[in-house]
């Protein structure tokens, strides 16, 4: 039996949203080109955590990803080229056709044709134990509530970033001007259950991974779409009209995750990113036109900022750059600023080649990494030092445990699809035991 | 030339999927639309008939109803072409056809079956009751001649006005481009030939819930059978013209087994497509495309099940009724072929070509691609 806390064209929480899964391979294969060793992956993991991760789950975690190519293709996934834009992933990231929907779909078909019943619109908001045996389930469904025995469990359950509230308690009223990316139901409902049952919390509750998305994307599940790649090309403002951080400081793909955080702290959680035409179609666009205006003092007009600071802060950034500047995208050129606070280190071009394109900001969350502690066998931790003997997690509950910070593309899934088969497994033996 | 509401709506939900992409390997579409961020009516003519229609993109999407982006690709493109469809029907006059599929071919059917009736009681009489054997037989029914004339002023007809269409919309969607070169061409007839695009890049079309290749291959059986009785029709001819041999001839003849393994073909593809799109997500599809589909199959499969029939009961007195019925569906084809599903082919082939030139032109532009 499934519980989906969402409807059925919600189902499968955050994968919903993915295209692509990190995987281990010594050659070539259907899903990856080249070869992604267990040990390089385990450096890259290292690198984004600053070291801080479960050595014994992370490299369970790899290893299990290399069978991974084969068995999704099994369960019926295809497996295609890297999407355009997303070369620089070819050889460490798999991407699946149709992207993470269809992925999700194509899982619901196979546990379907093996006999899995599934329930939707369930909010599971209770576990009830004996000792370290999780009894039953209780749930919420159709406004009534229910009661499952259970031989065994697997909790995958997500975050809980789309609960404001709870957001909230972190970080004040600043949480009130983020958008969640991803589905309203990860509101970590079954989270909260598990540590009211006495399971351990893993991973920084203060954590959550953030991106720059476009200020007009719905407040729930704007998805990939709103994403703003634009920073590098130009500059960023805040409310105030003012640079706050180097724009140019390393390569995209890596500073991607950090421009989230740094909106959330400025004032009202708002910033602007600003280019000019010679920028204009050089990388992947929002879902929303950028807003343009012939000249930077009506572009700030159009924003709604203070047009003079935003020209003075335009005409400083063009003056602390040499005219002949010709920036190289594809690598960090050294084209940086002088003398400018904060500087821009690299691709730094004057902005004035009208019409002047602009992207109101807001930062953009995408996952928490608080969790609960899990064993090599995905058993989920109690405080008191066992372990639940048939109480399992995977995916994003327990994701917090290796990825305890920082951003790996394709990463999460491949928590969730190796702890899923783990604990699948594990569950179904102990169930059947 | 098309609704700009149509065109303004295409570029909304284009402007999503630009900055998604996740459906790049299912078909051309999403790929070519990444080269035209600016939508207008030219470029919903042409990425609409490069969309063969598969759904997948509406399988995949996150972002379907009720989610606020509301995207339907499938929808819109499909609306799109049935606008295409008309917008380029030469004579504009006979354009308003498209917009009621269903009568247009059982009125063309039914007033081909009347003419052909009062032509045969005119020509035959009660002859055309009675078994009739031997070589010539079909001619004691109509003349040769107005069975040569009749479906030949139709095809012609039929032919000029698709071909004016062709030339229109190739310049409307070719922007001052001459898109059809030879390496363009050869990819568009393997991309034709092979109904590329009804793969889904390896996940299918459209069926019972995900993909399955069972549209690929009913749309085969159409195609190949189509072909077929075509060579049958022509194998016929020079039998008769230049071997002087009359029909009807034997079952193990090239126009007999040619044009009886072509029926089959078309009948069973019509039915088979025609099941397809029965039990398909009903959601993502527009229902004037929809009329247009089930009136071009239905044509199809009656023209099939008539042909057959009239072989198998060529020796009875039934021949002269059935001969009748089989030649009104295939007047009623040939006469809605402009006007109906039939053009499906030739713009879809087009915008073929057209991908091929621009993503050509797209990698050689771009080294790292």
């Amino acid at each position: 039996m499934l519980l989906e806390r969402g409807p059925q064209h919600m189902r499968g929480g955050n994968t919903r949203h993915t295209r692509d899964i990190r995987l281990a391979h010594a050659s070539p294969n259907a899903a990856a080109s080249g070869a992604y060793p267990e040990d390089e992956f385990y450096a890259d993991l290292l690198r984004v955590t600053g070291g801080e991760t479960n050595e014994l789950l992370a490299r369970r975690t790899i290893r299990e990803s290399i069978a991974l190519a084969d068995w999704m293709a099994e369960q019926g996934v295809h497996w295609q080229k890297p999407l355009s834009g997303t070369l620089h992933l070819s050889r460490t990231n798999g991407f699946f056709l149709g992207g993470g929907k269809h992925l999700v779909n194509t899982y619901y078909d196979t546990a379907q044709a093996l006999g899995v019943q599934v329930r939707y619109d369930v909010t599971v908001h209770a576990f009830e134990v004996s000792g370290t045996r999780i009894d039953r389930i209780v749930c919420e469904c159709d406004g009534r509530e229910e009661r499952f025995a259970c031989g065994a469990t697997v909790i995958a359950a997500g975050g809980f970033e789309a609960d404001i509230d709870w957001l909230r308690t972190y970080w004040g009223d600043a949480a009130d001007h983020f958008r969640i990316r991803g589905t309203p139901y990860n509101t970590g409902i079954a989270l909260k259950a598990l540590y009211d049952a006495g399971a351990k919390p893993v991973g920084d509750p203060r954590g959550l991974h953030c991106v720059a998305v476009d200020a007009r994307a719905p407040r729930f599940d704007g998805g990939i779409v709103t994403r703003i790649d634009s920073i590098p090309f130009g500059i960023v403002v805040n409310s105030a009209g003012e640079r706050f951080y180097d724009e140019g400081e390393d390569l995209w793909p890596k500073r991607y995750a950090i421009w989230g955080k740094l909106i959330a702290e400025q004032s009202g959680q708002a910033a602007y990113a600003i280019y000019d035409a010679q920028a204009a179609d050089q990388f992947i666009p929002s879902a929303f036109r950028p807003l343009s205006a012939p000249s930077i003092h009506e572009l700030a007009l159009l924003l709604d900022l203070n047009a003079s600071v935003v020209v003075q802060t335009v005409e400083r950034f063009n003056a602390a750059i040499s005219a002949a500047a010709i920036v190289q995208m594809d690598r960090l050129d050294g084209c940086s600023t002088t003398g400018l606070v904060p500087p821009k280190s690299n691709w730094a071009q004057r902005i004035n080649s009208p019409p002047y394109y602009a992207y109101p900001l807001r930062p953009g969350v995408t996952f928490t990494y608080l969790g609960v502690e899990v064993d090599a066998t995905a058993r989920v931790s109690r405080v008191d030092g066992d372990a639940f003997e048939n109480g399992f997690a995977a995916g994003e509950c327990m994701a917090g445990n290796i990825l305890t910070r920082g951003y790996m593309a394709g990463f999460g899934l491949t928590i969730g699809s190796a702890f899923g088969r783990i604990a699948g497994s594990e569950a179904a033996a102990y169930a059947r035991a | 030339m098309l609704e700009l509401d149509l065109t303004r709506e295409l570029d909304r939900q284009l402007s999503v999927c630009n900055a998604c992409r996740y459906c790049e390997g299912f078909c051309a579409v999403f790929g070519a639309a990444q080269l035209h961020s600016a939508i207008g009516s030219g470029e919903v003519a042409y990425l609409a008939n490069l969309c063969h229609d598969c759904r997948m993109c509406y399988d995949a999407c996150m972002f379907t109803p009720p989610h606020e982006y509301a995207l339907n690709i499938p929808a819109v493109m499909a609306e799109a072409r049935a606008q295409t469809y008309a917008a380029y029907a030469k004579p504009a006059l006979l354009a308003t056809l498209f917009r009621m599929p269903r009568r247009a071919a059982a009125l063309s059917v039914a007033a081909s079956v009347v003419l052909l009736a009062v032509g045969v009681a005119l020509y035959a009489g009660p002859q055309a009751l009675r078994p009739q054997l031997g070589p010539g037989s079909f001619y004691r029914i109509l003349p040769y001649i107005a069975l040569l004339t009749g479906p030949l002023a139709l095809a012609v007809f039929g032919l000029v006005s698709v071909l004016q269409s062709a030339r229109s919309y190739a310049r409307d969607i070719g922007d001052g481009v001459r898109f059809a070169t030879a390496a363009s061409l050869l990819i568009a007839f393997h991309d034709a030939f092979s109904l590329v695009y009804l793969k889904g890049g390896g996940a299918g079309c459209y069926d019972e819930n995900r993909g399955s290749g069972r549209r690929r291959f009913f749309h085969g059986l159409v195609f190949w059978g189509f072909l077929a009785d075509f060579a049958a029709t022509i194998s016929a001819a020079l039998l008769q013209d230049v071997f002087v041999q009359l029909p009807p001839y034997p079952l193990w003849s090239v126009p007999v087994v040619l044009g009886t393994g072509g029926g089959f073909a078309i009948g069973v593809g019509a039915a088979g497509l025609i099941a397809v799109k029965r039990r398909s997500d009903k959601r993502a599809l527009s229902q004037q495309m929809v009329a247009l589909d089930y009136a071009f199959l239905s044509l199809l499969l009656l023209a099939a099940i008539t042909g057959l029939a009239l072989l198998a009961f060529r020796s009875s007195g039934a021949m002269g009724t059935l001969l009748i019925l089989h030649l009104g569906a295939v007047a009623g084809l040939f006469i809605t072929a402009p006007y109906g599903k039939f053009v499906h082919f030739v713009y879809r082939f087009i915008a073929l070509i057209k991908n091929a030139h621009e993503q050509r032109a797209a990698k050689a532009g771009d080294p790292s691609s």
